[in-house]
C-alpha cells in the first residue's frame, strides 16, 4: 500500500518542486555556512595578524574578535531563516503532497 | 518495579551522601581540595531531585519507544535544551574556560569550531533523520540495506564511540570531583557510574532527558549569573575589560591575535572537519532526534540547541577574560600565592577559581554542583546510546531477527546499561593515571569517519549498497583508530615512541575521505541482485525522507 503512495507523491509536479526548492535552499544556506566557516579557519591560518588588527584606530576589538561573533551570530540567524522556511511554506506544500495522494488512493 | 525503584533511588542518595560525608578533609594529595559543604549540599539536592524524575519516569517507561525515546513525545524546546546539555560536557565549561583564559583568541576559535556543525546539521540532516529513524542511527543506515550486516557495522561503530567517550568522561569526573568535592578518586567514579545506572535502566530515555534539561538549566543559569558578577568589575565594557587583560596577560597584545593553536592549516581544517562532522556522527546526539514527534520538532530542536550552545560559548569567552584579571591577578587562586604560578587544583580550575572570587562559596559551590550534574546526565546520554546499540540493533535487530517481545528487549538493554556502567567504571579506575585527551578525539574521529558518511551517503546517494556501506563504514572506523594510534597523542605519549608515524593531531581530513572512497567504489562495483534491489529501494525511501510519510509516530500514554 505504501509503495503505490509513495509512487503517487514522487510523481506529483508539487513534490518535485518541494523537493527541488527546499534542496536548493538548504544547499545554499550550507555552502555559506561552509564557506564563511573553512574561509575564517583558513584566515587564521595564513593571515593571523591581520585577524589581529583593531576594528579602528583605538579601540580594543580585534577583527577576528569582531567577525567571528558576527558567524556566531549569522550562523545561528541563517538556522532561523532556514527553520521558519521549512516549518512553514515547505511543510504546508508537503501536507499537500501527502493529502493528494491520500485522496487518489480512495 | 516500583518499589524497587523506590529502594533503588533511596539508597543511591543516602549512599552518596555518606560517602561525601566520609570524604577526607583537608589531607590528602595536594590536588585534593578541602571538603566542599555547599556544593555537596547543592550536589545531593540535584541527586534527589533527579530521582524524584527517575521514579516518576519509570512509571511512563513501559514499551521499547518509551525506553529509547520517550515515546517520541518530547517538544521541540526541551529536546534543544537536552541536545544542548548533551554537547555541553563539564570539560566544555571547564576547559574552554581555561583555554580562554591561557589563550585568548584561540579559545574563541575552538568555540565557533565546535559551533559550526550545528547548523549544517540543520540544514542537511534533522528532517531526514527524524523521518527514516526509529530508536538509532543504525535504523537510518540499514533502511534499504541488509540489516544484519550494516547494522552491526553501525552498532559497533557506535560502542567505539560511547567507550571511548564514556572512558574520557569518567575519567574527567573522577579528577574534577576529586578536585570540587575533596572526595576519594575511585568513589567517584563508582558514584558516578552507580547514578548513571539508575538514571538509565529505571528510567530510560525520559529520565535521562529530563535530567538533560535541568543540568542545562542549571548550566546555563549558574554560567551566565558568574559571567554578570565578573563582568561588573569592568562596568560592562568589553573595551575595559579587553585593554586591561592584554595589560596583564603573558600574551600582551597578541591576546586577541590567533596563536599556535591552529596555525597549521592541515590540522586546523582537519579539526574542524572532525568537530563539525563528529558532531553529526554521535549516537547519543542522533538518538535525541528521534525523541520528538515530527520532522518540524526536529527542525526546532536543533535551532534552539544551537542557540543556546552559541550563547554559552559566548558567555565562555567573556568568563574566561574576565578570569585573566579577576583569577589571574589574585594570590589566593595560586599555589604559595605566587602570581603567574601554578594555579591551585590546576588549569582546568579557572572557571571555578572565578566563581569564588566573585560570589564566594555559594556560587562555587552551585558551579561545582553543576559541573557534577553536567557529568552525570552526560554519562546517562551515552550509556542509553550504547545500551540501545546492543539491545536494539544487536539483540532485537540481528540476533533476534525482529522477533523478541518488547519486554525482553528492554530487558536486554537493561543489562547493557549496567554492563557498560560498570564497564565505565572499571576502566575509568584503570585509566586514572592516564593522559585520556586523546580519547575524546577518537570518539569524534571515528564519529566523523566511521559513522557519518555511511549515514549521510544511506540518506543522499541512492547508488548506495551493502557492500559499498560496510567498507565505507569499516573502512572509516578502522582509519581513523588508526591515524590517532599512530599520531603524537598515543604513540609518542602514551606508548612512549620516538616520533609519530602519522604527523598530523585530527584523523578526520585524512579518514573521512577514505570512508567516502571505500563506499563509493565497493558500491559502484556491486553488481549484485541484492545491490539493484537496494538502489531501486532508495525512491520510496527518498519520498519518506522528504515528507514524513509513514515516519515513526508518536506513542500516546
Amino acid at each position: 500500500m505504501s509503495s503505490a503512495m509513495y509512487e503517487r507523491m514522487r510523481t506529483n509536479p508539487k513534490f518535485q518542486e518541494l523537493v527541488a526548492t527546499r534542496g536548493r535552499f538548504a544547499w545554499t544556506l550550507s555552502i555559506v555556512v561552509l564557506v564563511l566557516f573553512y574561509g575564517f579557519v583558513l584566515a587564521v591560518a595564513y593571515a593571523p595578524s591581520t585577524l589581529g588588527q583593531p576594528v579602528s584606530d583605538g579601540a580594543m576589538l580585534t577583527i577576528g574578535v569582531a567577525v567571528e561573533a558576527f558567524l556566531f551570530i549569522l550562523f545561528w540567524v541563517l538556522s532561523a531563516v532556514y527553520v521558519r522556511r521549512a516549518n512553514g511554506e515547505f511543510d504546508a506544500l508537503t501536507q499537500e503532497v501527502i493529502k493528494q495522494a491520500q485522496k487518489e488512493n480512495k | 518495579m516500583r518499589r524497587l525503584t523506590d529502594v533503588v533511588a533511596a539508597v543511591g542518595l543516602f549512599a552518596l551522601c555518606a560517602l561525601a560525608y566520609a570524604g577526607p578533609p583537608v589531607e590528602g594529595a595536594m590536588e585534593q581540595q578541602a571538603t566542599n559543604w555547599h556544593a555537596i549540599i547543592m550536589f545531593c539536592i540535584f541527586v534527589a531531585l533527579s530521582m524524584g524524575i527517575t521514579y516518576w519516569a519509570s512509571s511512563r517507561t513501559k514499551s521499547t519507544a518509551d525506553f529509547y525515546t520517550a515515546g517520541g513525545g518530547i517538544t521541540g524546546f526541551q529536546n534543544g535544551m537536552a541536545i544542548a546539555g548533551d554537547y555541553m560536557s563539564a570539560a566544555t565549561l571547564l576547559g574552554l574556560t581555561a583555554l580562554v583564559y591561557g589563550k585568548g583568541f584561540d579559545g574563541y576559535l575552538y568555540m565557533l569550531a565546535f559551533f559550526a556543525g550545528w547548523p549544517i546539521i540543520l540544514f542537511m540532516m534533522a528532517e531526514r533523520l527524524r523521518n527514516l529513524g526509529r530508536f538509532t542511527f543504525a535504523d537510518i543506515t540499514s533502511f534499504r540495506l541488509d540489516q544484519g550486516k550494516v547494522r552491526t557495522m553501525a552498532a559497533i561503530s557506535s560502542l567505539v564511540v560511547v567507550c571511548f567517550y564514556l572512558i574520557a568522561q569518567m575519567v574527567g569526573a573522577g579528577q574534577l570531583i576529586k578536585l570540587l568535592f575533596g572526595l576519594d578518586y575511585s568513589i567517584a567514579v563508582i558514584g558516578v557510574g552507580v547514578l548513571m545506572m539508575v538514571y538509565v535502566t529505571f528510567g530510560g530515555m525520559v529520565a535521562t532527558t529530563w535530567v538533560q534539561i535541568i543540568k542545562a538549566g542549571l548550566l546555563l543559569s549558574g554560567g551566565t549569573l558568574a559571567m554578570l558578577l565578573a563582568f561588573s568589575h569592568f562596568d560592562f565594557s568589553f573595551h575595559t575589560l579587553l585593554e586591561k587583560a592584554t595589560a596583564v596577560h603573558a600574551l600582551g597584545p597578541k591576546l586577541m591575535t590567533p596563536g599556535g593553536l591552529l596555525s597549521d592549516p592541515i590540522n586546523a581544517i582537519s579539526l574542524g572537519l572532525g568537530l563539525m562532522f563528529g558532531t553529526a556522527g554521535l549516537p547519543h546526539i542522533l538518538m535525541r532526534f528521534f525523541t520528538v514527534s515530527n520532522a518540524k520538532e526536529a527542525r526546532k530542536s536543533v535551532l534552539y540547541a544551537s542557540g543556546f550552545v552559541a550563547y554559552f560559548f559566548n558567555v565562555i569567552f567573556i568568563m574566561g577574560l574576565c578570569a585573566i584579571l579577576v583569577v589571574g591577578q589574585n594570590p589566593d587562586f595560586f599555589e604559595e600565592g605566587k602570581i603567574g604560578g601554578k594555579l591551585i587544583g590546576g588549569g582546568n580550575m579557572v572557571a571555578m577559581h572565578l566563581a569564588k572570587a566573585v560570589g564566594g562559596d555559594l556560587l562555587l559551590g552551585f558551579m561545582a554542583a553543576v559541573a557534577f550534574a553536567t557529568i552525570l546526565a552526560v554519562v546517562s546520554g551515552l550509556a542509553l546510546a550504547g545500551a540501545s546499540a546492543i539491545s536494539h540493533d544487536l539483540y532485537s535487530r540481528v540476533i533476534m531477527k525482529g522477533k523478541a517481545t518488547e519486554a525482553a528487549e528492554i530487558r536486554v538493554s537493561r543489562i547493557a546499561t549496567i554492563t557498560l556502567g560498570v564497564v565505565a567504571i572499571i576502566l575509568g579506575i584503570l585509566f586514572e593515571k592516564q593522559n585520556v585527551a586523546f580519547m575524546v578525539g577518537l570518539a569524534f574521529g571515528v564519529a566523523a569517519a566511521g559513522n557519518f558518511p555511511v549515514l549521510i551517503l544511506s540518506m543522499y546517494w541512492k547508488g548506495l549498497t551493502t557492500r559499498g556501506a560496510l567498507m565505507g563504514g569499516y573502512g572509516g572506523l578502522i582509519s581513523a583508530v588508526a591515524f590517532v594510534v599512530f599520531s603524537k597523542s598515543v604513540w609518542v605519549d602514551v606508548l612512549a615512541n620516538k616520533a609519530a608515524l602519522f604527523p598530523y593531531s585530527q584523523p578526520a581530513l585524512f579518514a573521512m575521505p577514505i570512508a567516502f572512497l571505500l563506499a563509493y567504489i565497493f558500491s559502484k562495483s556491486d553488481a549484485s541482485v541484492r545491490g539493484r534491489s537496494e538502489i531501486a529501494a532508495f525512491d520510496d525511501q527518498y519520498v519518506r525522507a522528504q515528507t514524513g510519510f509513514g515516519a515513526a509516530t508518536a506513542t500516546s500514554h
